[in-house]
């Protein structure tokens, strides 16, 4: 099992490394979607496949063909992808990400791995069945709010989607 | 698990894998005849008695073609484009129950590959992630017409897996289970779920219709405006691949259908069967192999439904296609989940 969850973790760590290293950003996308793929692996392994189908269907099934659909859109040229980063862009860039290594190490150094009890764990909590029950009792207030901000959200993508009167259609 | 639990399911698993290609190849006959049928043709009948080498003709004719990149196709995504598409199409086989459980020498052997009880979410994530062959490869092709058959299949398949989740979600308040051997098993006898679900029946058969990319919804790959949308530059097996796929698309679809709608694998007057033999185990048996069979009929006559409409319907027009998916069969899939939820609590109060 352990070596499973190497295996998983490394080739996580390596899918999210080339998402960003990619050139082409199809390929980027191809690549998030396995790392979501690697992400609902974890999500077995840990026995909550509600989790991890509802990871496959909600990011992989929608938003990275959304994702994919726009870029395909903007069909980024050539000529763009070959411009030249200017020197200050990339010591200003080093500056920022040895900032954020350093407040990672500083965040990480005193954090500690939580333990569990493996008398009284229940090996079923990541089940449709407890996760309904626990999110309908006692987590009820956050789940309907998380909730109306969703309905927010499309209200708000309708409204800026909305043609105006005398607006053309195309 | 045992070693011989494991090599059957290894055996079960390769089955299920040959007969999905199987139907999927004899699905491309059959599409050609009922074709000729109802155009009043022949159809093919030159290889083969009544031409049922025909399948292995054209593959043979597939395989043997030259295998054609353009130049400026994007060369990897061109090739795992036909790929995702086959492996996606033949994954989701895996949670039907095909069948219910067979006792060999008192083993109960259960006819499904994997049991897992969120089997219809895991339909469901496969089926969304079906279009992802039909993008890259229309992407990578490199051709305007090909861009915009993809582009097509990604909002089409979008837009309708909506209304087949709600639709989905009917069912699943009424069986109270994601597990589709549960679903299956509730349905026993003649208590099929199309009896309480006939709106919900309706919405889904539609959406899997837009799902599989089917005519009146085969707005993808519409040769009159596309040539040929996303597999335009597409040619010998690959090409071959691609169409693989939507009929093992539509096998699949079919299976889900009578899975959730049209009882599975249960048949009328099954428990007088049962009953009317008096070994236990014998009945058992007999009783899951007419199953079985009853399983693939219901299949087979909902693969001959998606051909006849094929043939029957002309192609919806693609604002058409957007205003049926958006303003019409979602407001009726939540309209069904509310009558569904109303009559439940009712029952409960009723009775």
């Amino acid at each position: 099992m352990e070596n499973v969850f190497y295996f998983l973790a490394s080739l996580t760590l390596l899918c999210a490394l080339m998402v960003v290293i990619s050139k082409n950003p199809v390929h980027s996308i191809i690549f998030l979607i396995i790392t979501f793929f690697t992400i609902s692996g974890h999500y077995i392994l840990l026995n909550a496949q509600f989790l991890a189908a509802v990871n496959i269907i909600v990011y992989a099934g929608a938003i990275m063909v959304l994702f994919l659909f726009v870029i395909m859109f903007l069909s980024i040229s050539k000529n763009e992808r070959d411009h030249k980063t200017s020197t200050i862009t990339k010591i200003t860039g080093t500056i920022a990400g040895g900032l954020l290594f350093i407040v990672m190490i500083a965040a990480l150094k005193d954090a500690e791995v939580g333990s569990y009890n493996a008398e009284n764990f229940d090996s079923q909590i990541g089940m449709v069945e407890n996760l309904g029950k626990v999110l309908f009792t006692k987590y009820l207030l956050p789940f309907e709010i998380v909730s109306v901000l969703f309905l927010v959200a499309m209200v708000g993508a309708v409204m800026l989607g909305k043609k105006e009167v005398g607006d053309r259609h195309f | 698990m045992e070693s011989v639990d494991l090599i059957y399911k290894a055996i079960y698993i390769l089955v299920i894998f040959g007969i999905t290609l199987l139907i999927a190849t004899y699905s491309t006959y059959f599409e050609r005849k009922i074709a000729a049928f109802i155009q009043d043709r022949v159809g093919p009948n030159r290889a083969g008695p009544a031409g049922l080498l025909q399948p292995l003709a054209d593959a043979g004719k597939l395989f043997f073609k030259e295998d054609f990149i353009p130049t400026n196709a994007n060369k990897a995504l061109f090739i795992i484009g036909p790929g995702i598409a086959m492996l996606v199409a033949t994954m989701s086989s895996a949670v039907i129950p095909f069948g219910d459980t067979l006792i060999v020498g008192g083993r109960e052997i259960a006819l499904q590959a994997i049991n897992v009880n969120i089997g219809v979410l895991y339909v469901f994530g496969v089926v969304s992630l079906g279009v992802y062959g039909l993008m890259i490869g229309g992407w990578a092709s490199n051709n305007k017409f090909s861009l915009l058959g993809a582009i097509r299949a990604a909002s089409q398949n979008i837009s309708y897996e909506l209304a087949m989740g709600l639709s989905l979600i009917a069912v699943l308040m009424m069986t109270g289970s994601l597990s589709l051997r549960e679903i299956a098993e509730q349905q026993a006898g003649f208590n099929w779920n199309i009896w309480y679900q006939p709106l919900g029946f309706l919405i889904f058969l539609v959406c899997a219709f837009a799902e599989c990319n089917r005519t009146p919804f085969d707005l993808p790959e519409s040769e009159a405006e596309l040539i040929g949308g996303y597999h335009t530059e597409y040619g010998s097996m690959k090409l071959g691949m691609y169409l693989f796929a939507e009929y093992i698309n539509i096998f699949v679809a079919s299976a889900v259908m009578s899975t959730l709608y049209f009882g599975a694998y249960n048949f009328p007057f099954m428990e007088n069967l049962r009953a009317a033999i008096s070994d236990p185990v014998l009945a058992n048996n007999v009783v899951t192999l007419i199953g079985v069979v009853v399983m693939f009929t219901k299949i087979f006559l909902f693969i001959f439904f998606f051909m006849w409409v094929r043939w029957t319907l002309p192609r919806f027009r693609y604002d058409q296609l957007m205003k049926l998916g958006w303003n019409i069969l979602i407001p009726l899939a939540i309209l069904n989940v509310i009558l569904t939820g109303a009559a439940i609590l009712l029952k409960e109060h009723l009775f």
